[in-house]
């Protein structure tokens, strides 16, 4: 083989879109050590992230790797993390600090929403936030109180943030270091439930990182979803193949901005859909999905869009999740009240 | 009270020059006549409210004279003028703030090194030990001076920071402008144990309570605690005790929960009086130059209350512009209907 014929393959190898099989565990620590490898300005912390390398192990390794100023232990203290982010962005660094689980986001709430989503704004654009934080999501995991909790409605609310939330390895990676390297707060929700499902990540093309995307493409009705619902959702779309319907999963990705016109483009031609969260049902992400299809979609909608959601109760213990959580059962039922609406 | 732990004592201790002292007295005078002019402006009708700092001119121009803006950085609450005015803050820019034009107000916080405005005691308090940590992840030897009150000390965030400070031997100077008053609760019912500055010997850092009317005390211990941060031994707590002489904001009536007997008793001596005792007592300066020192201050008042007076409402679109970095076609869509019914096009 000639020189020059090695030179091709090797940059043809070097192109073509590579792909490993990663648990979202794996994806996000890979990401958080190319991020740390690539931009000195990062600073990963937390409780517990940096000996042990986290609760879930996403920072499994970095201390040792990226050492003891990159990757540190916090004292137990929300506010106090969320609140040191804020003076590490305003000293030029890219922090990306950890809650360690959902419900205790609400001990640093007022850091992120007086201080973190505001100092953009309240300095003119002088001193942006650059700040990914990441908080391990939603429930189960039959874990203790305020382990498993959708927080996305609460953020997205609150002017200042962007609220994003992968479901699976690919998006995880990709999303995560897209997410870092942008300019403003973001609230990476990732899917607890999921971290050690195993899938195809392809490192070398991210594919388009800042809308929804078709999981799925069916052309009955849109099932909206994210997070770990998007993988029930899929499962249920099986289910309802096998009785000719053909569903179509938009995996809305970011909640804030969210992808109007995904929305839009899916349900245009389904004309059905139903959104799947574990949150609450009263003002809810579903409430204002639904309101973003119907603005789009009045004039060709078959039915009213459906919610299948968890209830208006504080998330339940673990006995008792999988009642609360949005089921195969559940979002088939859902999806046939939508099939059977007929116009009054 | 004797600091529990020992400050390391700043290496160009040497006592503040006469040309010092009388800048000090001109930053203190310049103060004075903006902050009870501001609060004639409210009375007026130029500005909708102003949170005055009567009494704390020693405290606050005392301390921020000890920061170096070519690498410390400062952090206030909402009654700061007087450290933003040591500071070489443009004065327009920070009391349009109270013109409401802005919250944070309008000056560069990046360019002025104070942070921007911020109404939530103790909120930025953990902002000065995030800055400070990153000083010391940079290698650079910049020091975060940290302003709160006795109210804001009463915050879990005012424990988070100075835990958090410690455990990372952080450089930053938390600075307690203990006023009396939080609103209408007085110390004695917002502070246990009478002093914050005690606090500091649980974190095992030092912690110096300091008479907040005496400007050459409050600067000395300030700069001796610069001095400790800047060497790398961790945070130092100063807590300056003061007092308020005016109302917590212009939309207050301390009459409702202290006397003007207990006012004149409690107050003690005014620290610009102090001030221009010990100048005339020690010939450093002159009548001549306290006279001149109060003309200089009023032509700033009036330059100042011009700009302010000058200062027109900022444009819509800024409500839109500055939430995000990058925008999102949401808020676009948003921005793009307020400006079409607003403007009616």
């Amino acid at each position: 083989m000639s020189e020059s014929t090695t030179a091709i393959l090797e940059a043809a190898a070097a192109t073509e879109t590579q792909s490993v099989k990663l648990s979202m565990q794996q994806a996000l620590n890979r990401a958080l050590d190319e991020i740390l490898s690539n931009d000195p300005k990062t600073v990963v912390f937390g409780e517990d992230c940096g000996q042990l390398g986290g609760v879930f192990r996403i920072t499994d390794g970095l201390q040792a790797k990226h050492g003891g100023s990159r990757v540190f232990d916090t004292p137990l203290a929300e506010s106090g993390i969320l609140g040191m982010s804020v003076g590490l962005a305003m000293a030029g660094f890219h922090p990306i600090p950890e809650v360690q689980f959902d419900g205790f986001a609400y001990p640093a709430i007022n850091q992120i929403v007086c201080q973190i989503a505001r100092m953009n704004y309240r300095s003119r654009g002088t001193l942006p936030m650059p700040i990914t934080l990441r908080v391990p999501s939603f429930g189960g995991i039959r874990a203790p109180e305020h382990h498993g909790e959708s927080l996305e409605a609460l953020f997205a609310h609150v002017p200042g943030l962007k609220v994003v939330s992968p479901s699976d390895p690919h998006d995880a990676y990709h999303l995560l270091k897209y997410a870092a390297s942008r300019p403003d707060p973001v609230i990476f929700m990732e899917p607890k439930s999921r971290y050690w499902q195993k899938g195809d990540v392809g490192t070398s093309d991210g594919g388009t990182l800042t809308g929804a995307r078709v999981v799925r493409p069916g052309r009955h009705l849109t099932l909206v979803a994210w997070g770990a619902m998007v993988a029930r959702c899929l499962q249920v779309a099986e289910l309802a193949a096998e009785d000719g319907i053909d569903v179509e999963v938009l995996d809305l990705r970011w909640l804030k901005p969210i992808d109007a016109e995904a929305l839009a483009t899916s349900v245009g031609k389904t004309r059905r859909a139903v959104v799947v969260h574990e949150a609450p049902l009263t003002s809810g992400l579903g409430a204002e999905v639904a309101q973003l299809i119907t603005q789009s979609c009045f004039d060709t909608l078959k039915a009213p869009v459906e919610r299948v959601t968890g209830f208006d109760v504080p998330y339940p213990s673990g006995d008792l999740e999988d009642e609360y959580i949005p089921n195969i059962d559940r979002i088939l039922l859902g999806i046939q009240r939508v099939l059977e609406y007929r116009r009054g | 009270m004797d600091s529990l732990l020992p400050v390391v004592a700043a290496a160009d201790a040497a006592p503040l020059s006469p040309g010092q002292l009388r800048e000090l007295y001109s930053l203190m005078a310049a103060v004075r006549y903006l902050d009870t002019s501001a609060v004639a402006w409210q009375r007026q009708g130029i500005i909708p409210g102003y949170a005055p700092e009567l009494g704390q001119e020693a405290a606050q121009v005392g301390s921020a004279y000890a920061l170096d803006t070519a690498r410390d950085f400062a952090f206030p609450t909402y009654r700061e003028m007087g450290v933003a005015r040591t500071m070489g803050v443009d004065m327009v820019a920070y009391m349009s703030t109270h013109k409401a034009t802005w919250h944070g107000g309008m000056y560069d916080p990046v360019a002025s090194r104070l942070a921007p405005i911020q109404a939530v005691v103790a909120g930025s308090v953990l902002h000065a030990v995030g800055w400070a940590h990153g000083q010391t992840l940079s290698g650079e030897d910049g020091v975060a001076l940290s302003y709160f009150g006795d109210g804001a000390s009463s915050q879990g965030d005012v424990h988070e920071a100075m835990n958090f400070a410690a455990v990372m031997k952080a450089p930053v100077v938390f600075f307690i402008q203990n006023n009396g008053w939080a609103i209408s609760v007085p110390t004695e019912r917002q502070v246990a144990g009478g002093s914050v500055a005690a606090r500091a010997a649980g974190y095992g850092i030092p912690g110096i309570q300091v008479d907040g009317n005496d400007v050459v005390a409050v600067h000395e211990a300030t700069r001796n605690a610069f001095a400790h941060c800047r060497a790398g031994n961790g945070p130092v707590v100063v807590e300056a005790m003061t007092y308020r002489r005016g109302p917590h904001s212009t939309a207050d009536d301390p009459g409702r929960y202290r006397s003007l007997d207990d006012e004149r008793i409690d107050a003690g001596t005014d620290p610009l009086e102090r001030l221009r005792e010990r100048l005339l007592a020690e010939g450093v300066a002159d009548e001549a130059f306290l006279t001149a020192a109060h003309q200089a201050a009023r032509a700033e008042e009036e330059a100042i209350r011009a700009g302010i007076e000058a200062l027109g409402p900022r444009p819509g679109n800024e409500m839109f512009d500055f939430v995000f970095q990058e925008t999102t076609p949401a808020l676009e869509n948003q921005a793009t209907r307020w400006r079409e019914e607003s403007e009616h096009v």
